[in-house]
């Protein structure tokens, strides 16, 4: 349908604009930005918060304008001295419920809040009064819930519920008593979240924050007793660098190697180096699969929340779920055993650390079956956040640092690693190394367009051999949960199938950087340009097929054996146990 | 056998509660043993409206009406009325009107003689839970007529000329909303009954399901006609068990008779109505957070547009109206839209149901037409303030309408004017105070409702009513601040422009118009620390005056041993012990005692 231009005032001045828009829409188009807080692009309109309320003659209220429809002839005020005044009191409703903390608090100087309230010139309190009192749920490996912080614009609950098709979280009780909980109020750890850190990225206060190591891991590094060895995920290199004020889309790859190294790590490895390596392991095991050894579709493993998330709500597909572990993991396993070896060390005295974009991965640490040898595979997950926090407080300057190579052997990565942290990269780098795996011979067309971008759901097909592999691609959960109800209704419908819990990918991870002063988060442009950094630095190496590098060859070679050899399925490969979602039937109501 | 009597009991809320399950037991006691059973039928009705007088029976066909009725009444009822024919003229309701005929001429009692009931027309007269009762009052006649001879435009084009307007509060016309939702073009489309009612000490949407289910039935089956719904919700709140019940009933009858179903009435049109009940939050009165409610959601209102009719119930269109509003369409229907609209003011046309409460004499449940002011309300129907006290205030609408002051009681009873007044229709609750009504105390009280009633989705509702409860309680607290009113009047209209839905946009009515028109009582009990109703607790002291006569009933009524002195000598108050409970005041037999 197309939509009509009409005309509209604004402020007493004659605008053109389209039929169909928001108040909001067509205003940001105008260039007036009217104050907002629990307005986000990407969620469902709750209209909750009343801060981007404006006047339209003939209304007797005032009306929210991100969820008012524009029409023709409509007279807008957006700035008369009535209506700033009752956005800044309604602010000031929500300070006056909302701790005083700021100069302590994970989000000063990071706030939407605070910045919101900076903007609206609020310079005394006039209603104070009672305020929540809520104990912080510290129960998660990955996320804290406090609710305290919270002010209820619900966006949290919208990204689980809408985004993700989750639903680990809502409101409960009335009036000032409003607090957004799990269901039942059970412990975070209890609940049916997948850890994924959605929450905290669209989260405008500090209401939810990753669960932090920082102090810990410091305390580590002052250890001379241990040797402390970190690895960096492909995505945490394409965000880092927004932390430090740069415009989305630089990649920090070298320099983060230096920084690390100058915070005090014995060695730095690529987690790009075990993306390599979970290539290898994982076209081997589609192609055993495509040779009738195993179920098709195989969907796959890396990413942590996904895990969770197909246990609780998938479990008549876990079969399907590739074993193997993520690149994390198999880092992990590959520290304590092969490289500990290589420097003759007790692999007890070795500090793993993982350097990720992800407050999942925190979670997948925590899985007692990815243990090695009795010992955790990841001692620490750090995330994007916090390693640029830590390297802000050590006074390491990331965007003047001399840039260093990765580590042997396990710091040499092709392009095909790096672009695991892009939506559609997995299925990428793996289509690169299947193909010639089955066919003897190199694919040239390595880049594979219709697998890239933010489509929801990408679908495609590549030739091997004269057979067709028809595969999917689907980013955040509830595109998951889309994709694999087309697999139920067809199971023939794809051989193969990329999965990935965060909205774009690794890129746009629950641990990545807050969204700046001028952007939202999971705005599109910014996952774009990270996706970018990953693509650029996929061109720029010369060895861009996983099988190509030449520290995965000689791991094999020495070590593993071969793909799917019994070493590897004892190191880099796991399995899946159907997780009843707790939280959502309390124990007593539970008919087995 | 022929019936020759019918005993209507009276089964609304207040008649329970005073015992009128006993005088049923008793009836049929006394029924069996005069071998009555079969020759007289007793029915349960919906509120007869008379409250105050509760227990109420009718007996037909005599007409006669029978108020604080107990268990050891009716055999002298039974033995005389029955079995002689002599009616029980000390029972009888209202004295001057020995035989009175309730049913056909209301006019015989006061109570009664100003009212014009149209959506109570057959409340307590019919057996609710007899569909043949229904159809010998015309029930379903207008139902059959639309079938017959209507398009669905007629219907809609009938209510528009009624000037029905939405009785559920806020007024919006009945016949627009209809158009509106009959333009839609889908597969699917629903309908809704609103009867969510919340208002705490309101009873009408209860009383007139429990009296006339069918009504309600009727005019939602046109509805559905007229706009072309396919299936009918009832949300009804869980605690109204037996307007539940009756109208369970009365869909499963319906059905039966082939008022509902497939085919109605052997027509093309089909319509089916389920129940939905609702856990009693307040706000899912709201028509957004109502449907929420029925999709299974959190009962939290949406911002509008989209309007229900347009995108509503599963996003479909959806027709919802409150049940008073779906009572009057049958009428509307059968005595022609010209007639309707003849009844009422300019704009609000018909009748309005109010549950009459408070300091008055005839408590319960009026219906009047509109344009009747509030003070034949209070003095004609309601029979005035009781123990000679001073009319105060009145609060119309609910816990978020306004207090109007004496100064409005000739406003005439409509949308426009209660709203020009301060205040709002609403769903039709009506409270009148006295002199001994602190009127802060009573915005305190009307705020703290509706503020635990907020759903805690918007800024404005959810922090700012807590504040203004804050401030309300601290000034009936005698520790109101310098500013205070001003705050309150700030908050106010904040909260009434910018919350999301009606209760937000209402919730601060009752202190914007108690400061509107009680201002001097908010500077009293700000500046002088004085509560004038004696009201407030902590602003309010007694003292024993000279003209105490020491016949020590205060001291012995002293639940905390707070008054000393002898007898025939002056008694004292220790105002350290004293606890304010006003036993002593309400015991002194000489006026000695001062309140304030």
């Amino acid at each position: 349908m197309e939509s009509k231009t009409i005309t509209i005032t604004i402020d007493g001045k004659t605008y053109q604009t389209q039929e169909g828009l928001t108040i909001m829409q067509a205003a940001d188009q105008l260039g007036f930005h009217i104050p907002r807080l629990c307005y986000h692009p990407k969620l469902s309109i709750e209209g909750a918060c009343r801060v981007c309320i404006v006047e339209v003659e003939g209304v007797r209220t005032y009306v929210a304008s991100c969820a008012y429809p524009v029409m023709d002839g409509m007279k807008i005020r957006t700035n008369t001295q009535e209506i700033r005044r009752a956005r800044r009191d309604i602010v000031e409703l929500i300070l006056d419920n909302h701790p005083q903390d700021c100069h302590t608090c994970e989000r000063d100087s990071n706030c939407e809040l605070q910045r919101l309230a900076a903007s609206m010139g609020i310079r005394k309190r006039h209603f104070e009064g009672e305020r929540k009192k809520y104990e912080k749920d510290l129960t998660s490996t990955s996320v804290i819930r406090d609710p305290n912080k919270c002010i209820l614009c619900g966006r949290c609950v919208r990204i689980c519920s809408e985004v993700q098709k989750v639903t680990a979280l809502g409101h409960a009780h009335r009036g000032f008593q409003t607090v957004v909980m799990p269901a039942y109020n059970m412990p975070f750890r209890d609940s049916v979240c997948t850890t994924c850190g959605q929450c905290i990225n669209v989260c405008p206060t500090a209401a939810f924050v990753e669960k932090v190591y920082t102090q810990d891991l410091f305390a580590k590094l002052n250890d001379p007793s241990i040797i402390k060895v970190a690895q960096v995920a492909p995505s945490v290199r394409a965000a880092i660098g927004e932390a430090f004020g740069l415009e989305p889309g630089r990649a920090m790859e070298r320099e983060i190697a230096a920084a690390l190294r100058r915070l005090g790590f014995d060695y730095v490895f690529d987690t790009q180096f075990s993306a390599d390596l979970t290539i290898m392991e994982e076209a081997s095991e589609f192609l055993e699969r495509f040779q009738g050894k195993g179920k098709l579709p195989m969907i796959t493993s890396c990413s942590s929340a996904w895990m969770k998330c197909v246990e609780q709500f998938h479990p008549d597909l876990l079969e399907n779920v590739s074993t193997c572990k993520s690149p994390m993991s198999m880092m992990g396993a590959l520290v304590r055993t092969y490289f500990a070896d290589k420097i003759k060390k007790d692999p007890k005295e070795i500090l793993s650390v993982a350097v990720m974009c992800c407050t999942a991965k925190k979670y997948e640490a925590s899985r007692p079956e990815l243990m090695v040898n009795g010992l955790p595979a990841i001692d620490m997950v750090v995330t994007t956040r916090e390693i640029a926090w830590m390297f802000k407080s050590a006074g390491i300057d990331l965007l003047h640092i001399k840039g260093e190579d990765f580590d042997e052997p396990l710091g040499l990565s092709s392009g095909a690693g790096a672009i695991f942290g892009a939506t559609g990269g997995v299925m990428e780098a793996a289509i690169r190394t299947a193909y010639e795996l089955y066919t003897g011979e190199t694919l040239m067309d390595i880049e594979l367009e219709s697998l890239r971008g933010l489509a929801g759901i990408k679908e495609g097909k590549v030739t091997i051999d004269g057979k067709e592999i028809r595969v999917a691609v689907a980013h955040g959960l509830g595109n998951a949960a889309t994709v694999l109800d087309m697999v139920r209704k067809d199971p023939d419908r794809f051989h193969f199938v990329e999965i990935m819990g965060c909205p774009g990918g690794c890129i746009g991870g629950g641990g990545q950087p807050y969204a700046g002063i001028n952007s939202m988060p999971l705005d599109e442009e910014c996952l774009k340009k990270r996706a970018e950094a990953l693509y650029g630095i996929d061109r720029r190496k010369t060895i861009r097929r996983s099988h190509e590098n030449p520290d995965v060859q000689r791991l094999y070679k020495d070590f593993l054996g071969r793909p799917l050899s019994a070493k590897s399925h004892q190191l880099l490969h796991t399995h899946y146990k159907v997780k009843e979602p707790r939280g959502i039937i309390p124990q007593e109501l539970k008919v087995r | 056998m022929p019936r020759r009597y019918v005993i209507t009991l009276c089964d609304g809320p207040t008649c329970i509660h005073k015992r009128s399950k006993e005088l049923e037991a008793a009836i049929e006691t006394e029924l069996t043993r005069h071998e009555l059973t079969g020759r007289v039928s007793v029915n349960l009705s919906g509120c007869l409206g008379m409250c105050a007088q509760g227990p109420v029976m009718a007996i037909n066909p005599q007409y006669t009406v029978y108020g604080n009725v107990t268990a050891d009444d009716i055999p002298e009822i039974v033995s005389s009325h029955i079995l002689k024919k002599k009616p029980v003229a000390r029972l009888a309701i209202d004295e001057d009107h020995l035989y009175n005929r309730f049913f056909r001429v209301f006019g015989d009692i006061n109570f009664f003689g100003k009212q014009m009931r149209i959506v109570l027309r057959n409340c307590g007269i019919i057996d609710p839970e007899n569909i043949d009762d229904y159809l010998s009052v015309r029930g379903y006649e207008a139902l059959a007529k639309v079938l017959t001879d209507m398009k669905p435009a007629d219907v809609i084009a009938q209510v528009k000329t009624s000037g029905l307007r939405g009785r559920g509060g806020a007024g919006f016309p009945t016949g627009i909303k209809w158009e509106l939702a009959a333009r839609q073009k889908t597969d699917e489309k629903f309908l809704i009954c609103n009867a969510d009612e919340g208002d705490p000490g309101a009873f009408m949407d209860r009383s007139t399901i429990e009296g006339d289910p069918h009504t309600v039935l009727e005019g939602m089956i046109i509805g559905a006609y007229a706009v072309g719904a396919s299936k009918g919700f009832v949300y009804i709140r869980a605690e109204y068990p037996l307007a539940i019940k009756r109208l369970e009933k009365a869909i499963a009858d319906a059905r039966r008779e082939c008022f509902l179903g497939k085919n109605i009435l052997g027509s093309d049109f089909s319509f089916d109505i389920e129940i939905r009940l609702g856990a009693g939050a307040f706000v899912c009165g709201e028509e957004t957070a109502l449907i929420h409610s029925i999709e299974g959601h959190r009962g939290m209102p949406r911002p509008r547009p989209p309007y229900p009719s347009v995108q509503g119930l599963f996003d479909k269109p959806t027709l919802i109206n409150n049940v008073e509003t779906w009572a009057n369409i049958p009428v509307i229907i059968l005595d022609g839209a010209e007639w309707f609209s003849s009844i009422g003011t300019e704009k609000s046309k018909g009748t309005k149901v109010f549950a009459l409460a408070g300091k008055i004499k005839n408590t319960g449940l009026i219906e009047v037409p509109m344009g009747v002011t509030l003070r034949s309300i209070i003095y004609d129907i309601g029979g005035g303030i009781p123990n000679n006290k001073k009319f105060k205030a009145l609060q119309t609408g609910g816990p978020s309408g306004g207090c109007l002051s004496e100064d409005y009681l000739d406003t005439k009873i409509d949308y426009e004017s209660l709203a020009a007044a301060g205040s709002i229709m609403g769903s039709g609750g009506m409270i009148v105070m006295d002199e001994d009504s602190c009127m802060v105390n009573i915005a305190r009280f009307f705020l703290e409702f509706t503020q635990n009633e907020s759903c805690g989705k918007c800024t404005p509702c959810r922090e700012g009513t807590k504040r203004m409860l804050e401030i309300l309680t601290r000034i009936t607290e005698g520790k109101g601040q310098e500013g205070d009113i001003e705050r309150l009047e700030r908050l106010g209209n904040l909260i009434k422009k910018a919350s999301l839905c009606g209760l937000g946009q209402s919730a601060p009515n009752p202190v914007l118009s108690t400061i509107k028109n009680f201002r001097s009582e908010y500077e009293e009990h700000i500046k002088q620390k004085k509560c004038r109703a004696g009201a407030c607790t902590a602003l309010t002291g007694y003292e024993i005056t000279d003209k105490c006569v020491g016949c020590t009933a205060c001291r012995k009524v002293c639940p905390v041993g707070a008054i000393t002195g002898n007898p025939k000598s002056r008694h004292f108050i220790d105002q350290g012990k004293c606890v304010k409970c006003g036993l002593c005041f309400d015991t002194c037999k000489f006026s000695a005692i001062k309140k304030g």
